[in-house]
């Protein structure tokens, strides 16, 4: 155990905790964040995404020890359902879920790319979505949502 | 029957007598009960202590407020069933969709109506009886109150937004608050209570957004993943290392020094780790000494499907004409084919996850279970306490498709729980949820029909072979999935059975029966087609892993067979597939969602494969296939269209087109959202997705080694097309376009290239094959 530091959403915590632990299970289980999900614990799926410093990565592989210090957003950061992101806004609007369950990954990733690639085509939408799964194959609303989303925040 | 006397005192610790247990899961005996589900869904048995189906106060409560309250014992799995269920009741009440709660599948409140599954939650709850019946005696049952209370006839009297006014003197009114606010109706479910008709619903049938989405989408939503209780713990089970291996011995040493271990916990093959923190229980779990037999050996994958043939069966004949020999004796022209199709998994995108807290002799359980009246019955029973003490509350899980880890990750939680007397979560590792989760079943199946001299069909005979082990746990056999096996008990027992009895009754829950058969059982005509010469008849053997209803269980796999076949057919004759199937078909419905489908996607009529199509390079053609999803369950049809690579033999789907017609559509944007997820999720199954092992173990046990299309793969455009059928009775819609994606694929690659493809999934590598077949550079297999 040791003493961490980290900054979730703009809040920051201080916890006692191994620093190998994946930043995952610090943030649903110490923290109990909702968003980030255990899928494959393999980084295979993108259940558990969160962006550090701009980049989605994978929290379920990402000892904590190694994002003290950054901030971190997860799903919960994005927005509310009063004040949602135009990402989150462009899921509802194009009722782009099933189960949901991999909606936290989806968004992220999706965030990431876009704020770096403001005008991407669907076709660099659809690459860079390329390592996210999907199992209910919700893949063409989602891919809707998230060029609809980008074109909004590009104005 | 046979049953283990762990098995025989659980049930009775549990409150049930070995009669009651054969009665009620009577229908789970035989080997692979497609059909018992679907009989389950609708008439199975309500548990003992569960609220009456049959009394309105089960389904409806109305508060003071006039806040209205519904129960239900249909839950949402991601395929919008809560909105419509909220829609049903806020239509037949008239009151405003938001002022509908709806309660969802806890054993506490709910009336048990055994599963959400086999795409029942439409015909169980919006035709004439369960929640829709409910809704249309509350509304009946209020409007008469009022009519007392205000003085006027119920014919003068009209509800709207929760208040009941006379017509002609808007001044008298009353709300339902004011009627029965916190009081109980006390009274039966009325049949004859007239529900609203389509033509005049304002909120059912409306494409009304998910209230579920902003909640998911901004990481409010709970899941089952989510549940937090006072005091949880964390656990993590250590599954065998081989099929059938089992426990010589655990290390406990070995784990002593771990931090925040709480406990070790084995019972007899079941062995599981708690502790404090989720990632100290795994590091417990890796680190965890555990010897084990090896295991019983697995065979080899390269001839299991020549080996289905060759195991004791027990045989079941759907439709038997006792004349399909003869006739195909006398026949023109006799095609044989056969066809193929792997294990596939449910994959769920979050591995299963549960919570149990079990206190002395209650327990109380948060699973995402497809039936809490069930995992109630048969947790009681691993667990050894009275059904009545433990209390199953359903939270979403990430979306099943069938039979995933949901039940059987609800018994390690609540074994883990039981023996730290403290509540914990455990959620599967990615191996633990493949590797031991009930598959989709393979298959193989055998096609023979006989042509007279004018291309008709005059016989067909069809053959399969299905292993099965294990099922959905129904009301008493925990054994059927993998924690049940460890914790002592054993799966629904093989009984091989040959020769099969003459079918007594027409059942097409499987699609066993090809669509363009008579169907006559009993000297009726059951089916929806005209060919007289039929025989189905189905091999259940044995299988060496688990096995359960995997979304379209059965119906995929034969329409597979059927409608590739039915393309051969259409082809050997150089007839339009579209024109032969509409030859061979008599229900008025299939024909009409097969022209829709092919008018939607501007079919061209001609024979495949297509005369014009390229030789080198790329290479585009289009597909055809339709069914009635189990035989009364929702008509539809799709066509696909493809491009093949030649050289490369990759397979890209463009379009898919899918006509549906499931009766009235209770929201246009959900029935439009399940047709997309069916048709991407069965062309992924189609194009890649097969359970994969060695002589030990399985070996596709993470998404590297099973394979799935990923969200960014090139999609094809999916476009529904929606017929509405009013006047007809409500159909399942989750279960269409899925069932057809397989045929419709393989039919378009036979259009685009000549070559026929049999076997599932349609990887580069066998298009590939079947192209060297068709250009004369190889020998077709010997299969």
């Amino acid at each position: 155990m040791s003493a961490i530091s980290l900054k979730v959403n703009g809040r920051v915590h201080n916890l006692d905790i191994d620093p190998a632990t994946p930043l995952l299970y610090v943030l649903s289980d110490d923290l109990e964040l909702r968003g980030p999900k255990f899928g494959c614990g393999l980084g295979q799926c993108g259940a558990c995404t969160v962006i550090v410093k701009g980049q989605a990565i994978r929290s379920c592989i990402t000892p904590v020890k190694s994002v003290e210090g950054a901030e971190v957003t997860t799903l919960e950061g994005l927005g509310t359902i009063e004040k949602p992101h135009p990402l989150q806004k462009a899921f509802i609007a194009e009722q782009a879920a099933q189960c949901g369950f991999c909606l936290n990954g989806v968004i992220l990733t999706a965030k990431a790319f876009l704020d770096k690639n403001p005008k991407a085509s669907e076709q660099e939408i659809q690459q860079a979505m390329s390592g996210v799964l999907c199992r209910c194959f919700t893949n063409v609303r989602m891919l809707r949502a998230i060029h609809r989303a980008g074109q909004e925040m590009a104005r | 029957m046979n049953m283990t006397s762990d098995a025989r005192a659980a049930l009775k610790r549990a409150g049930f007598s070995r009669r009651d247990f054969l009665k009620t899961s009577g229908a789970l005996v035989v080997a692979f009960s497609v059909g018992a589900e679907k009989a389950a869904a609708q008439f199975g048995a309500p548990v003992p202590g569960s609220p009456s189906i049959g009394q309105l106060d089960s389904w409806i409560a109305i508060a003071a407020d006039g806040t209205v309250t519904a129960y239900t014992g249909k839950e949402e799995l991601g395929q919008g069933i809560s909105t419509a269920q909220t829609q049903l009741i806020a239509e037949e009440l008239s009151v405003p969709f938001d002022r509908v709660q709806l309660i969802m599948c806890d054993t506490a409140l709910t009336p048990d109506q055994a599963y959400t599954a086999g795409s029942q939650s439409h015909p169980a709850n919006f035709n004439r009886s369960n929640l829709a019946q409910a809704g249309a005696t509350a509304r009946e049952t209020l409007l008469r109150m009022a009519s007392e209370r205000l003085g006027a006839p119920v014919d003068q009297l009209k509800a709207v937004d929760g208040v009941i006014g006379v017509k002609s003197d808007p001044s008298k009114k009353v709300t339902y608050g004011q009627l029965v606010g916190g009081k109980k109706f006390n009274l039966p479910l009325d049949a004859n209570a007239k529900r609203k008709h389509p033509s005049e619903w304002t909120v059912l049938g409306k494409p009304v957004p998910r209230p579920d989405l902003p909640p998911l989408v901004t990481a409010q939503f709970e899941f089952v993943h989510n549940v937090r209780v006072p005091g949880m713990l964390h656990g993590r089970v250590v599954r065998p290392p081989a099929v059938g291996a089992t426990l010589v011995s655990v290390d406990e040493d070995s784990i002593k020094d771990m931090p925040g271990l709480v406990k070790l916990v084995v019972k007899k093959n079941f062995v599981g780790v708690v502790a404090e923190k989720p990632w100290q229980a795994i590091q417990a779990a890796t680190k965890l000494k555990a010897t084990w037999t090896r295991g019983t050996g697995l065979p080899s994958q390269a001839d299991f499907y020549e080996r289905l043939r060759q195991q004791p069966a027990r045989d079941a004949l759907l439709v038997d004409s006792k004349d399909v020999e003869q006739k195909l004796a006398a026949a023109a022209t006799v095609l044989k084919a056969t066809y193929l199709h792997p294990y596939q998994m449910h994959g769920s995108v979050g591995s299963s996850c549960a919570v149990a807290d079990v206190d002395g002799e209650k327990a109380t359980l948060w699973s995402a279970t497809q039936a809490v009246w069930y995992q109630k019955t048969t947790a009681a029973m691993v667990l050894g306490l009275k059904a009545e003490n433990v209390h199953v509350i359903f939270r979403r899980g990430s979306g099943c498709y069938g039979l995933n880890g949901a039940d059987t990750v609800t018994y390690d939680a609540a074994l883990l729980s039981q023996a730290v007397g403290k509540p914990v979560r455990v959620q599967l590792t990615r191996k633990d949820e493949m590797a031991w989760e009930n598959y989709g079943n393979a298959y193989v199946m055998d096609e023979r029909a006989g042509l007279d001299s004018q291309g008709n069909i005059i016989a067909w005979d069809h053959e399969s072979w299905v292993p099965a082990l294990g099922n959905r746990p129904g009301t008493g056999t925990p054994g059927n999935v993998i924690t049940g096996l460890l914790a002592g008990f054993q799966p629904q027992p093989f009984a091989p059975r040959t020769p099969a009895a003459a079918p007594t009754a027409y059942n097409n829950n499987s699609n066993g029966v090809p669509s363009y058969f008579a169907g006559a059982v009993g000297g009726m005509d059951h089916g929806t087609g005209k060919v007289k010469g039929e025989r189905v008849l189905v091999h259940n053997v044995e299988s060496p892993f688990w096995t359960g209803p995997l979304r379209s269980p059965a119906r995929l796999q034969n329409t597979f067979a059927h409608e590739c076949f039915m393309d051969e057919l259409a082809a050997r004759v150089k007839a339009d597939p579209l024109d032969y199937r509409l030859r061979h078909l008599k229900d008025p419905r299939l024909i009409e969602v097969a022209k829709a489908a092919a008018k939607s996607a501007k079919w061209e009529a001609r024979p495949s494969p297509n005369p014009a199509r390229a030789t080198r390079g790329v290479t585009a053609g289009r597909g055809l296939a339709c069914v009635l999803y189990e035989g009364d369950n929702g008509y539809t049809a799709m066509v696909a269209e493809v491009e093949v690579h030649l050289d490369t033999g990759k397979v890209t789907v463009k379009r898919m087109v899918v006509a549906n017609d499931v009766g009235p559509i209770s929201n246009p944007n959900g029935l439009q959202n399940q047709i997309e997820g069916g048709a991407l999720q069965g062309m992924s199954r189609a194009l890649m997705e097969e359970v994969t092992w060695d002589d030990q173990k399985v070996t596709s046990v993470d998404w590297r080694t099973y394979h799935t299309l990923p969200l960014g793969f090139d999609i094809p455009k999916v476009e529904g097309v929606l017929l509405n059928r009013i006047d007809e009775e409500a159909t399942g819609a989750g279960e269409t376009s899925i069932t057809l994606a397989a045929a419709a694929i393989g039919n378009a690659i036979f259009d685009a290239t000549g070559a026929r493809v049999r076997q599932i999934p349609f990887t580069p590598e066998r298009v590939k094959a079947a192209l060297a077949v068709r250009q004369g550079r190889a020998l077709p297999s010997a299969l």
